[in-house]
C-alpha cells in the first residue's frame, strides 16, 4: 500500500536571508494562502526552532542559523505546489520598492508651521473658540499674529495681548478683517502705494475707507496695522494700539500716524493719549461716534496735517428720481460702514424716522455661512426685497473691493441694481491697484443706474438728499 | 518694525491664504481640524496660562541635559530596599483582581523565584489572599521594566546615574525573547535561567561595570540611532556597543571562564540587551523635568496589561489611565490577534523620551511589522514631530537630513491634533504562562489627554 502523500512540508534553504520581520510578514502572507493550515518561514535559530516545533514541524538536525526553513502544513498535498510559489512570491513582495508618498505632510498646528518657516506672520482665521490656542503659537515663536476670527472671548483676548506684549509681539485683532504690513495685505487689505502714513485701526472697513480715500488723494501708507475692534476697551486697555503705534514710530517712513477707533473708554484714551505724545511721530486720532467727524472728515484732517490739498471725492453715474416711499434701506457689507451710514442719518433725520440700516457682516447674518464680502447672496436676496417694498424710497449700498474680497463684486449686483426702480447710491470702497479694478467696477455700477462715490459718507449724504431730508 | 513678511503661515480659510499667494508672498498652510471633542475650553484656559511656556522650555531643557550613565549593578533588595513579598510591576497602579494573564504570570513566576512557593500556580491564592504580598508600580521606585515588568528583591539591576545631580534609576536585566518570564511565562525553563542571571549573569555584570569606566548610555543611544536602532523593538547595535565596553573588564574578572564565554553568548545573542539600559536611560532624563508647575509635558508613558497611563510634569505624580490597547501587528507561529494581551509595559518610555516609534524614521525595518513602507517610518516621525515640544540635538535621525528626534509629548498638541503618541511594542500572550506571542504597533486611548488636560486646566484655573 502506498504511503499516502504527506500534508507536511519541511524545507531548508541554505544561503537564503531574510530580516525576521520580513519573515513574519512572509509567513503571516503564507498562512493566509488557498490550502495552507499553518505556515512559518523562518531562520533556523533556536527560539525559531523552538516555536517550529511546537507547531508540529521536524525541522531537520543539520539545520544552522544561517539557513532559512520553510514549513507548511497544507489541508490537502496537491496544495503545495502554489503554496511554495505563494512563498517566493511573498519573499519578492517584501523586499520590493515601495513608491509610497514621501511628500512631507502639512503642519497640523500654527506651531508646527512656524517652525517650518520661522519668519512667517501668523494669520488665524479658525472658529472663535480655536483662536486663541492657534494665536498663542505665534505668540510663543515671537511672531506677529493677525486674529481674524470672530466671538473670542474678551478674557482670552486679554491674556493673548499679555503674554503678546511680553514677547513684544503684536496682535491684529481678534476679528482684525484688515492689516497691511509693509505692503502685505492680509485678511479684506486694499491695494496702496508706500508713502508717509501710518494707520493703527480698531475697524476693518473704516481702515478700507481711509486707504481708498488717501490713495485717490495720491498719498501712500506704509502699513496699517489692525488691532481688533475691543483693543480700546476698558478690559483690553489698547494693549496692541499701543504696541502698533511703536512699530509704525519706529518706521522712518511714517511721518504721520492715524488711529482709528470708536471712542475708547475714558480711562483707556488718558492713557492712550499720554503714550502717543510721547511718541516722536505726530499722531492723529480718528475716533467715530454720534457728534465726531465721520471717516471723509478724518481723511481730510489728515491730508491737510500733511499739507496736501483735499481732492473733489469722485461721484459717477447718477440715480434715479425718486418714486414714492419714505424710507431709506441701507444694505451693507462693511459694519464700520454701515454705523457711519446710521450716525450721518440719524443726525439728518432723527434716530427713529422708519429707516433700516442693515450690516450683514454681523455675527447674526455670519453664522455658518461666510462673509458677504465674499458670499453676496444674502444681500442680493435683501436687496431684491427691499426693491418690491412700496415703502422704500431709495437704497444705499456698499461695495468693498481690495484682497479678499469677491473677484467680480459687480457681476452679481449690477444686474440686480438695473432691476431696481428706485434711486440707488453705492460707496464703492477699493483702489484702482486692487485685482477687481475700482474704475471698471464702478463703470458697471454706473451703467447699471447707480450713483457711484468713493466716500460712504458723500454716499451716505446723497441718499438722504433723494429722500428730500434736510441736507 | 513694519517691514514686509516674507511669508505667511495660515490657519483657517483658505481664501485668505490664496489672498497672500496673490501678492507672491509663500504661505504655509496649516491642515487645521478641530480638537478632540469637549477639550475645547481647556486648551484655551491651558494656552492663556502664563506659566505654560516657560515652564515647558524648562521641562524641556532639564529633560535633554540628562547624561545616564551605567554606574553598578546590584540586586533590587540592596538597590531598592525591596523585601520578600514585595513585587514591582510595570504601568500604573494595579490590583490583582484587574490584573491581565501575562502580569499575573510573571508574578507567579517571580514568586518562585523567590522561593515563596515552590510551584508558581501555587502562588494564586497568596496574590489571591493578599497576605504578606504587595505590588507597587516600578515607576513609584525610580525603575522601569519592560512587558510585565516584575521586579522582585533577588533580581540584579542595573543603576543609570545623572552625573551632574546624583539622580538615579534602575532596571531590571533583559532574559531575551520567547518564553520569558517578562511576557507572563514561568515555566521550569523560565526560572532556571533567572537563576542563573541571579548566579552569574548578574554578578559578572556588576564586576564588568564597576572594573569599566562607567558606560555613556545616552552617548551609545546616539550611535545606535545611527546604525538602524529605534531603542525599543531594535536594539541590536545597542546591545553590540555594550557587549564592546564591558567584555574586557568581564574577561579580566577573574570569574570562570566557562561563566564569562557564556554570558558573552548570552549578550551577544539577545538582540533586546540594551532596551533595559535604554528605558531607564530615558527614564532618567524625563524624570528631571517631573514637578514643573504649568509644564504640558509628558514624563511618562506606562501600561501594566489593563490600564495606559501618563503622568505630566504639571500634574505630580497622578496618573491618568484609560484601557490599553491592542497592538497591530505579526505573530509568531499560529499565534493571532485573539492570542495577544492589551498593551503592557513600562517600555513606552522610550518614545515618552522621543525615540522608539518616534524615530522610526531610522529603523525602517520595524515598520514592516504592520505591514508598513519606508515612507511610512519616515512620515511616522515627521507626524510625531507635530505633538512634540522640541528637538533632541544628540539624538539625530540621519535619513531626515539629521532633524533631532521629536521629544516632549504636549499633552495640550495631542488634543489639539488628535495625533496619538505611536509606541513600538512586543505582544505578550493573553494566558498567563504563555509568553511572547507577536510584535507590533500601537497607541495610547486617546481619552486620557483630554484627562491630563482637563486637571492641568483646573491646576490652571487654581492658581489664577
Amino acid at each position: 500500500m502506498n504511503t499516502p502523500p504527506s500534508l507536511t512540508h519541511v524545507e531548508l534553504r541554505a544561503g537564503a536571508y531574510a530580516d525576521s520581520v520580513t519573515l513574519l510578514q512572509v509567513s503571516r502572507t503564507v498562512q493566509g494562502l488557498d490550502g495552507v493550515l499553518a505556515a512559518q518561514v523562518a531562520m533556523a535559530t533556536a527560539l525559531n526552532i523552538e516555536v517550529l516545533t511546537e507547531m508540529g514541524f521536524e525541522v531537520p538536525a543539520e539545520a544552522t542559523t544561517n539557513d532559512m526553513v520553510v514549513a507548511i502544513r497544507l489541508a490537502e498535498p496537491d496544495a503545495l505546489a502554489s503554496a511554495l510559489a505563494g512563498v517566493d512570491q511573498a519573499l519578492r513582495d517584501a523586499t520590493r520598492r515601495v513608491d509610497g508618498p514621501t511628500e512631507v505632510a502639512p503642519p497640523r498646528t500654527t506651531s508646527s508651521a512656524l517652525r517650518r518657516t520661522p519668519d512667517a506672520v501668523a494669520l488665524v482665521s479658525v472658529p472663535g473658540a480655536n483662536a486663541l490656542v492657534e494665536a498663542m503659537d505665534a505668540v510663543d515663536a515671537g511672531r506677529d499674529v493677525m486674529v481674524f476670527s470672530d466671538n473670542v472671548p474678551v478674557e482670552q483676548e486679554v491674556a493673548l495681548k499679555r503674554a503678546a506684549a511680553e514677547r513684544g509681539v503684536l496682535v491684529m485683532g481678534p476679528d482684525c478683517g484688515t492689516a497691511v504690513v509693509g505692503g502685505l495685505g492680509l485678511g479684506f487689505a486694499n491695494v496702496v502705494a508706500p508713502g508717509p502714513v501710518g494707520i493703527v485701526a480698531a475697524s476693518g472697513t473704516g481702515c478700507q475707507q481711509l486707504l481708498a480715500l488717501l490713495d485717490h488723494a495720491g498719498v501712500g501708507v506704509s502699513s496699517a496695522l489692525g488691532v481688533g475692534g475691543r483693543d480700546l476697551s476698558s478690559e483690553v486697555r489698547g494693549a496692541s494700539t499701543r504696541e502698533a503705534m511703536r512699530r509704525l514710530d519706529e518706521d522712518p517712513a511714517v511721518d504721520l500716524i492715524v488711529v482709528i477707533s470708536k471712542p475708547p473708554a475714558a480711562d483707556v484714551a488718558t492713557e492712550i493719549e499720554a503714550y502717543a505724545a510721547s511718541l516722536a511721530t505726530p499722531v492723529e486720532f480718528a475716533l467715530l461716534g454720534a457728534g465726531r467727524p465721520d471717516l471723509t472728515a478724518a481723511a481730510e484732517s489728515v491730508l491737510r496735517r500733511l499739507g496736501r490739498d483735499v481732492p473733489a471725492w469722485p461721484v459717477e453715474g447718477t440715480a434715479a428720481a425718486p418714486s414714492g416711499g419714505t424710507a431709506l434701506r441701507g444694505l451693507f457689507v462693511g459694519g464700520t460702514l454701515q454705523s457711519e451710514a446710521k450716525l450721518i442719518a440719524a443726525d439728518a433725520l432723527g434716530a427713529d424716522a422708519g429707516h433700516t440700516f442693515i450690516d450683514f457682516g454681523d455675527d447674526a447674518y455670519t453664522a455658518g455661512r461666510a462673509h458677504p464680502m465674499i458670499d453676496p447672496s444674502l444681500r442680493l436676496e435683501h436687496l431684491a426685497r427691499a426693491a418690491a417694498d412700496p415703502e422704500t424710497a431709495v437704497v444705499l449700498l456698499d461695495v468693498v473691493l481690495g484682497h479678499g474680497a469677491e473677484a467680480d463684486p459687480t457681476a452679481l449686483l449690477a444686474p440686480a441694481i438695473a432691476a431696481v426702480d428706485k434711486p440707488v447710491v453705492v460707496a464703492v470702497v477699493g483702489t484702482e491697484g486692487d485685482p477687481q479694478g475700482r474704475a471698471r467696477q464702478v463703470r458697471t455700477l454706473a451703467e447699471a443706474g447707480a450713483e457711484v462715490y468713493l466716500s460712504n459718507a458723500g454716499a451716505t449724504r446723497r441718499a438722504i438728499e433723494l429722500l428730500g431730508g434736510t441736507k | 518694525m513694519t517691514t514686509t513678511p516674507t511669508a505667511v503661515a495660515n490657519v483657517g480659510a483658505d481664501l485668505l491664504a490664496d489672498a497672500v499667494a496673490d501678492q507672491a508672498t509663500p504661505v504655509t498652510r496649516v491642515d487645521w481640524r478641530p480638537p478632540m471633542t469637549g477639550t475645547e475650553a481647556d486648551l484655551a484656559t491651558v494656552a492663556a496660562d502664563p506659566l505654560r511656556r516657560t515652564a515647558n522650555e524648562r521641562a524641556l531643557a532639564a529633560m535633554l541635559g540628562v547624561t545616564a550613565t551605567l554606574v553598578d549593578v546590584a540586586p533590587a533588595s540592596e538597590l531598592l530596599g525591596l523585601e520578600a513579598g514585595q513585587f514591582l510591576h510595570a504601568g500604573p497602579p494595579i490590583t490583582w483582581d484587574r490584573m491581565s494573564g501575562p502580569l499575573k504570570g510573571a508574578l507567579m513566576g517571580g514568586a518562585a523565584l523567590e522561593g515563596l512557593v515552590a510551584d508558581p500556580e501555587d502562588a494564586v491564592a497568596i496574590f489571591e489572599s493578599g497576605a504578606n504580598v504587595s505590588f507597587e508600580p516600578c515607576h513609584h521606585r525610580s525603575a522601569v521594566g519592560p512587558m510585565a515588568g516584575v521586579v522582585t528583591p533577588s533580581m540584579w539591576m542595573f543603576v543609570l546615574e545623572d552625573a551632574t545631580t546624583g539622580r538615579r534609576t534602575y532596571c531590571s536585566l533583559n532574559e531575551g525573547l520567547g518564553k520569558v518570564l517578562r511576557y507572563g511565562a514561568y515555566s521550569s525553563e523560565v526560572l532556571t535561567r533567572l537563576r542563573w542571571m541571579r548566579d552569574v549573569l548578574g554578578p559578572l555584570l556588576q564586576k564588568a561595570v564597576r572594573g569599566s569606566e562607567p558606560v555613556d548610555v545616552t552617548g551609545i543611544l546616539t550611535q545606535m540611532l545611527q546604525m538602524g536602532d529605534e531603542a525599543h523593538n531594535r536594539n541590536r547595535a545597542g546591545t553590540l556597543m555594550l557587549l564592546r565596553d564591558l567584555s574586557p573588564a568581564m574577561v579580566t574578572s577573574g570569574m570562570d571562564s566557562a561563566d564569562v564565554a557564556e554570558t558573552l553568548r548570552f549578550i551577544g545573542g539577545n538582540d533586546h540587551f540594551f532596551l533595559n539600559l535604554a528605558m531607564p536611560a530615558c527614564k532618567l532624563a524625563l524624570d528631571a523635568a517631573r514637578g514643573i508647575e504649568g509644564s504640558t509635558m509628558v514624563v511618562a508613558m506606562a501600561r501594566n496589561g489593563t490600564d495606559f497611563g501618563i503622568q505630566v510634569a504639571g500634574t505630580g505624580d497622578e496618573w491618568f489611565t484609560g484601557p490599553a490597547q491592542l497592538a497591530d501587528g505579526l505573530f509568531l507561529g499560529n499565534y493571532g490577534p485573539d492570542d495577544a494581551n492589551p498593551d503592557i509595559g513600562d517600555s513606552a518610555i522610550t518614545e515618552s523620551a522621543g525615540i522608539g516609534g518616534f524615530a522610526m524614521a531610522t529603523a525602517p525595518a520595524i515598520v514592516r511589522l504592520v505591514g508598513g513602507s519606508v515612507p511610512d517610518a519616515l512620515a511616522t516621525t515627521r507626524r510625531m514631530h507635530e505633538i512634540t515640544l522640541g528637538e533632541n540635538p544628540r539624538w539625530s535621525v540621519p535619513v531626515l537630513e539629521f532633524q533631532g528626534t521629536p521629544t516632549g509629548i504636549d499633552v495640550s498638541m495631542v488634543c489639539r491634533t488628535g495625533i496619538l503618541p505611536q509606541i513600538n511594542t512586543g505582544m505578550a500572550g493573553r494566558v498567563a504562562g504563555v509568553g511572547q506571542v507577536g510584535a507590533g504597533l500601537v497607541t495610547p486611548p486617546a481619552e486620557i489627554f483630554p484627562k491630563a488636560l482637563a486637571r492641568l486646566a483646573e491646576l490652571t484655573r487654581a492658581r489664577a
